[in-house]
This record gives C-alpha cells, sequence and structure tokens, in this order.
C-alpha cells in the first residue's frame, strides 16, 4: 500500500508544488491492540495508539505545530432519557425524549482543549469534541439535534460522562517528539461489545490537514459471551436451563445438608 | 473478586454477592419465607437495575423454595390438592404480572410502581406483624399462654359456593378464594420479584383456616412453581435473567438457609413474627425515603434498542 499512495501523492505534490510549496503530511496511526475481550474478571483497559506524522514526499517541509483530535465511537444504540418532578409528595418520571443512534461509547482525546485547537465554527463542522457532536433526538415526529444547551442534551451527556462511557480528555494525546503520539483510549469496565471505530484528525493553525481511521472491537468472550447471545435469542432455552439449574441447587442442597 | 454479570451489563464483587446470599438465606431459613423481598431491594441498592434484580430474583427463589418444599414433603406438611389449586390461578397470575411488568418497562414506570408497591405492601404487613408480635410478646410477659388464632367461628369466606375438601388439611372450604389468592400471589410475585411467602401464609391462614401443620409448605410449593414459571416467562420475554448473578445468589443462599433454620428453630415463634414485622416495615420505610427524598439526579438513563 505504501508504495502506491507515495507514488500518487507525489505526483499530487509535483502537480501542486509547480505553484504553491508542497506542504502536505499524512498521518499513520496504529492501534496496541485491535480486538478487547471482555471476560468474567474484566476491570476496564486501556488501548494505546501509536501515530506519527509523515511529509507526503521527501521533500516537503513540515510544518509543525500540531494538534490531534481523536475521536472513539462505540456501537450506536438508542437510550432513553427521563427526567424525574415530584407529583404529590413523590419522584416520577414525567418527561422523556429518545436519542437515537447515538454511540454508546464515545471517547474524545486531545493533547489540548478542543476549544484551543479550532474555532466554533471548525469544532461544529467537524464534530469536534463531546459539545459539538451531533446526538439525534426524537422530538414528536421530528428527528433533530437540538442546541448544545438543551437540559436533555447536557442531562444526557452527564449521565454518560457519569457512567464513563462518554468523556473529554484534553491531555489524553501526548506528543514524543513534534511528530510522533501516543493517545490512550480508556475502556471502562462496563464498556459496550461491538465494533469502534477511531477516528484521528490532526490540526495546524487551526485548520484540520489530514485525517485517518481505524477499528477495534469489543467481545464479551467465553462463558460471559455464551450466556449473553443465549439470553437474548434463546430465552425460552435459557430460562428453562436457569429454572432447572435452580432446582438442581435446591435439590443439592437437601442432598449436602440432611438435616431430616 | 470481581465477576462480570452478562445481563446485568456491570462487574460485582463475588464475595459481596455470596454474603448477600448468605445473609438472606439465613434470614429465610430462619422465618421460613423465600426472602425475595428482601434480596431484590438489596440488589437494587447494589446497582442493579431493578427489572434485572426483580427477574433474577425469581430464580434464586425457586431454588431456596425446593430446598424447602422437599423437606416438607418428607415430613408430609404439603396439601398437595390446595397447592394445586392455589397454582391453577397463581401460573394466570404470574403470566398477568409479567405481562404487566413488561408494559410498565416501556412507558418508563416499572421503577416507580416497584417502589410504591414495596413501599404499601412492606409498611402494612409490617406494621400488621409488629403490632402481632407486640402483643404476643406482651401476653408472654403476663404470664399468659399464647392464644391459637384459629378461632372455629366460620367467617363470610366460608359461605361462598363451590366448596371443596381439602383432606390433609382438614378444610372444606370455596375454591373461589382459593383462586382469588393464588392469582394475586402470583401477579405480586412476577412484577415485585417476591415468592409472596410473607404474604400467602397470612392468608392462607386467615381466610382459609388453613392449619399451621401444612400451611408453610404448602405455600413453599406453591412459591416454588410460580417463581419456576416466572423465571421462565421473565427470560422468554424480557431477556433479563442474569443466570450468573441467579446462580451466586442461590448457592449463599441454600447455605444460609441451614444455618438459618437451626437458629430459627431454638426461638420463640411470636418473637420470630416480631422480628421479621421490624425487618419487613424497615425495607418499606427504606424505599419509602426513596420516593420521598430528590434524587441526586433527576434524569436518567434506559437503553430502548441496541442498535
Amino acid at each position: 500500500m505504501r508504495q502506491p499512495g507515495a507514488t500518487l501523492a507525489l505526483t499530487i505534490a509535483m502537480i501542486a508544488g509547480a505553484t504553491a510549496s508542497a506542504r502536505a503530511e499524512r498521518l499513520v496511526v496504529s492501534l496496541s491492540n485491535h480486538r478487547v475481550a471482555v471476560t468474567s474478571n474484566f476491570v476496564g483497559t486501556e488501548i494505546v495508539l501509536f501515530g506519527t506524522v509523515e511529509p507526503d514526499s521527501p521533500r516537503t517541509a513540515l510544518r509543525g505545530g500540531y494538534d490531534i483530535v481523536t475521536t472513539v465511537s462505540g456501537p450506536t444504540v438508542t437510550l432513553r432519557t427521563r427526567r424525574k418532578e415530584r407529583v404529590l409528595g413523590i419522584w416520577v418520571n414525567v418527561d422523556s425524549r429518545e436519542f437515537i443512534r447515538v454511540p454508546s461509547y464515545l471517547g474524545v482525546l486531545s493533547n489540548r482543549p478542543i476549544q484551543q485547537i479550532a474555532d466554533v465554527t471548525t469544532a461544529r463542522n467537524l464534530q469536534l469534541g463531546l459539545n459539538h457532536i451531533i446526538l439525534t433526538q426524537r422530538i414528536g415526529t421530528d428527528f433533530a439535534d437540538t442546541v448544545t444547551d438543551d437540559p436533555f442534551r447536557l442531562n444526557f451527556i452527564n449521565l454518560q460522562k457519569e457512567a464513563e462511557q462518554y468523556r473529554d480528555v484534553s491531555n489524553g494525546v501526548t506528543f514524543l517528539t513534534p511528530t510522533v503520539f501516543r493517545v490512550s483510549i480508556p475502556l471502562p469496565a462496563n464498556v459496550p461489545t461491538g465494533t469502534y471505530t477511531v477516528d484521528v484528525k490532526l490540526f495546524s493553525g487551526g485548520q484540520m490537514i489530514a485525517r485517518t481511521n481505524t477499528a477495534l472491537e469489543v467481545i464479551k468472550s467465553g462463558f460471559e459471551q455464551y450466556v449473553f447471545e443465549a439470553s437474548q435469542n434463546h430465552g425460552l432455552i435459557y430460562g428453562l436451563v436457569t429454572a432447572t439449574m435452580a432446582l438442581m441447587i435446591g435439590w443439592f442442597a437437601t442432598v449436602v445438608f440432611k438435616r431430616d | 473478586m470481581q465477576i462480570y454479570l452478562p445481563i446485568a451489563d456491570l462487574p460485582v464483587n463475588i464475595f459481596l454477592v455470596l454474603a448477600m446470599g448468605l445473609t438472606i438465606g439465613f434470614i429465610s431459613g430462619m422465618f421460613g419465607i423465600g426472602g425475595g423481598f428482601l434480596m431484590t431491594p438489596l440488589l437494587i441498592f447494589i446497582g442493579i437495575s431493578p427489572a434485572v434484580a426483580v427477574a433474577s430474583v425469581t430464580s434464586h427463589i425457586a431454588a431456596s423454595t425446593f430446598t424447602g418444599a422437599i423437606s416438607y414433603w418428607r415430613r408430609r406438611a404439603i396439601d398437595l390438592a390446595l397447592a394445586l389449586m392455589l397454582l391453577a390461578a397463581g401460573i394466570l397470575g404470574t403470566a398477568a404480572g409479567v405481562w404487566l411488568f413488561t408494559v410498565l418497562r416501556a412507558i418508563d414506570q416499572l421503577d416507580l410502581v416497584i417502589g410504591l408497591s414495596y413501599v404499601t405492601l412492606l409498611t402494612l404487613v409490617g406494621a400488621l406483624m409488629i403490632n402481632e408480635g407486640v402483643q404476643a410478646e406482651l401476653r408472654a410477659r403476663r404470664g399468659q399462654p399464647a392464644t391459637l388464632r384459629r378461632p372455629g367461628s366460620h367467617n363470610w369466606v366460608h359461605g361462598l359456593p363451590l366448596k371443596m375438601r381439602f383432606k390433609r388439611s382438614k378444610i372444606y372450604v370455596s375454591l373461589i378464594p382459593v383462586w382469588g389468592i393464588g392469582f394475586v400471589i402470583g401477579f405480586i410475585g412476577a412484577v415485585l420479584g417476591i415468592g409472596g411467602g410473607f404474604l400467602l401464609v397470612p392468608m392462607l391462614i386467615y381466610f382459609l383456616r388453613v392449619p399451621t401443620a401444612t400451611v408453610i409448605g404448602t405455600s413453599m410449593v406453591m412459591t416454588l412453581v410460580t417463581m419456576t414459571a416466572a423465571t421462565v416467562m421473565h427470560a422468554a420475554t424480557n431477556h433479563l435473567v442474569d443466570a450468573v448473578l441467579a446462580l451466586i445468589l442461590m448457592v449463599g443462599g441454600v447455605i444460609g438457609a441451614q444455618f438459618g433454620a437451626h437458629t430459627g428453630q431454638r426461638m420463640r415463634a411470636e418473637r420470630l413474627r416480631l422480628l421479621l414485622g421490624l425487618l419487613v416495615f424497615a425495607v418499606g420505610m427504606r424505599f419509602a425515603y426513596d420516593l420521598v427524598v430528590m434524587p441526586d439526579d433527576l434524569y436518567s438513563i434506559r437503553l430502548v434498542r441496541d442498535r
């Protein structure tokens, strides 16, 4: 892949370089692990992504002063956020909003706060950070995202942060040299299973100059996976097996502790 | 040691859950109850969602009542005919309960209904038991013998038609209240994740005059079958039964129950009832507190679809 890519880039650089000075970077990234297995003793983990900023061709100059924003999104889910109010002295769910196909996990990792990396317009266009990510809500019959200070949206994000599913980490990216960086992606113990996309954006002078993405997979492994799938896909059999297990244990107890 | 619960979707300390199973098992063995009304709240308090807690506890109760039912069967303390009649309606009640559970969950009011029902049921039953226990205690202080609460006079229940004779219990009663009680217990059990033993036993004694010799054994059979059915139905419709959680609870529960039964046999029945009443009442008040006090967060999230 490297050879044709480089040739293509060189061609573009040569065409572009005829007039302007050739300044193009590309990102090369690699994940420490593409597959995370959630086992019975899983307490969360951290995936590390290493990356380097490379000139497109040997002759192009690097401009330096880079910023990295990495967005890790988990499989999408539809979640309902409910709001309680006091009715006749007790707290009751009175209102709810559905968030349609939003990421179950969302980690935004950068080397410094997003607002210092890009202006609001750029951040909004590129959906940088939790404030600018699009979270579609069902409002009546409409499907739309609301303003960023909508109480349902704010509380949704806060709850997801408390559950460690959403996070903004403004020091999650470390530059080891001016062009080599490391991103640590924290995955909590209750991380949802599925395919995660990792989107890495390179900024310089407030503009995005390169972008790449990769993916990782979180799977429930072994016994947990088996139990979970059985419960979802074969509910009746699962129920019968669980009930049988209960009766076996109940019977076993009378054998072990012979009291009568 | 942490263990990941596949359905509840969270890691818990295996020893904590085992200890909970042991403790509740001890209490249930001591008082001769299933212990669901204590186990379900306890699971909710450690962070398991009420829906998963209710669904999983049903299988835990099935295990502990099966142990009890076997030993009562050996002592010939079960009225099988009565149990079957209760069950006929009980299964219908369970199905209705599982249906209501699904509906309430869909409209986001399940937690509220569980909370409110626990408050009403537990404080009421708890208060009645405390009252009775205190009176018995006072009588014992005065040196009077404990009166057997089984007067010979008939109440309105005995005037109903469709009568049937239950030989082992030596009673002759209408099937209408039997079916009514069976339905109510099956229904409450499925919605609230309780076996209903602490409700069924007094109901059988007061309404049907079932003698003490067969009442607990018969109640256990009833609870055993409704809870086994509830486990299967909850698993088939709501997919919320966490078998790993249930397994740990069961193992703790059946061991605890053995020691509890041993301790219970050495205590006076009236004092046991007073203690159980206090416990039931306390759990009810804990639920009331949660409903009345402003929650830390007014907002909450629930998964609608996995896509």
